[in-house]
């Protein structure tokens, strides 16, 4: 999220406050809510509310750990890419994103005739064999229903920033 | 199971990565509520996020936020960019702050970039921008629907 962004926002300065504070991380101590709260100046009941508050609207997904895939040694990612007829594509967008080795899967517009696919998964692999197995596997999955697949593996990245407040 | 040569992991270390990727209470004693199913004290848990977390076998632990729900436009784009100008049209496309993500892939398609703009119509302004400044079409695919956006790995 960008600076210029800030103005739109669908939270009040206590959110803010909140989301800024523990976007790193939330303190590592046996009352982290309290921590919270006494760090910014807020109760931590009401630290506790509006978390629980934002996990009810999703601006928080789940709190949670994080492994590091590429510590784990899921290290190759392929973003994989299927044109499917726009009337299967919510049953088989369900079905690919129930994978456990799929994130970030979506519908996207095409562009006609350039760009054909419609249907966007990351797969994660421990090597680019066993990540183009996987998707060798859905591709089987989808059967007729794909009429076209490409796989791009990331190169290099040129920008990273992340969506932060 | 070895994650790094020199760091092999303990079962509790296991149970945590597992069952702590899918939530963690919010509560007064969370750590201490959260200990419990593994048989240990609220310290020992810590320790244990503490020491995976310096390891680097943990990227971070706490909220986990979707700050799109908070508002603004995002969306995906993609190039197709001549090897001989790579360099330089990354540098434009980088250089605007709603580009939040930017890689190069190895296909035809060989840039991809994730824009987030506080309006549509700044998000078209930047596309614009960038097509101007650079010669290169610019296709922008923001989403249609998402199915799935996280990942759990189970180790």
């Amino acid at each position: 999220m960008c600076e210029a962004m800030e103005k739109n926002l669908n939270c009040d300065e206590t959110d803010l406050a909140i989301i800024r504070h523990t976007q790193s991380g939330l303190p590592l101590c046996e009352e982290p809510y309290r921590a919270v709260g006494q760090s910014l100046d807020i109760d931590p009941e009401v630290v506790m509310l509006r978390i629980n508050q934002m996990l009810e609207r999703g601006i928080i997904r789940r709190i949670a750990v994080v492994p590091n895939h590429f510590a784990l040694g899921y290290v190759s990612n392929g973003m994989a890419v299927w044109d499917v007829a726009d009337e299967h594509i919510d049953r088989t967008g369900k079905i690919i994103g129930s994978l456990d080795f799929v994130s970030h899967c979506y519908q996207r517009i095409r562009h006609l005739p350039d760009w054909p696919y419609n249907l966007f998964a990351m797969v994660h692999g421990k090597d680019r064999e066993s990540t183009d197995g996987k998707i060798s596997m859905i591709t089987e999955l989808l059967g007729d229903y794909s009429r076209g697949c490409a796989v791009l593996y990331s190169k290099r990245i040129l920008k990273k920033t992340g969506l932060r407040i | 199971m070895i994650l790094r040569e020199n760091r092999p992991v303990d079962e509790l270390d296991r149970q945590i990565i597992n069952v702590l990727q899918g939530g963690f209470p919010v509560c007064e004693h969370p750590f201490a509520a959260a200990a419990e199913q593994f048989n240990i004290d609220a310290i020992s848990l810590i320790t244990h996020i503490e020491t995976l977390l310096e390891q680097g076998l943990l990227t971070r632990f706490g909220p986990l936020f979707n700050l799109e729900k908070l508002g603004g436009v995002y969306s995906l784009a993609a190039m197709k960019v001549p090897a001989d100008v790579f360099e330089n049209t990354a540098a434009v496309v980088n250089s605007f702050p709603e580009v939040a993500h930017n890689y190069e892939r190895d296909h035809e398609f060989n840039m991809w970039f994730v824009l987030a703009a506080d309006s549509g119509e700044r998000l078209e302004q930047v596309i614009d921008e960038i097509e101007k400044s650079t010669g290169i079409h610019v296709y922008n695919m923001p989403r249609v629907r998402e199915y799935f956006v996280e990942l759990k790995f189970h180790v």
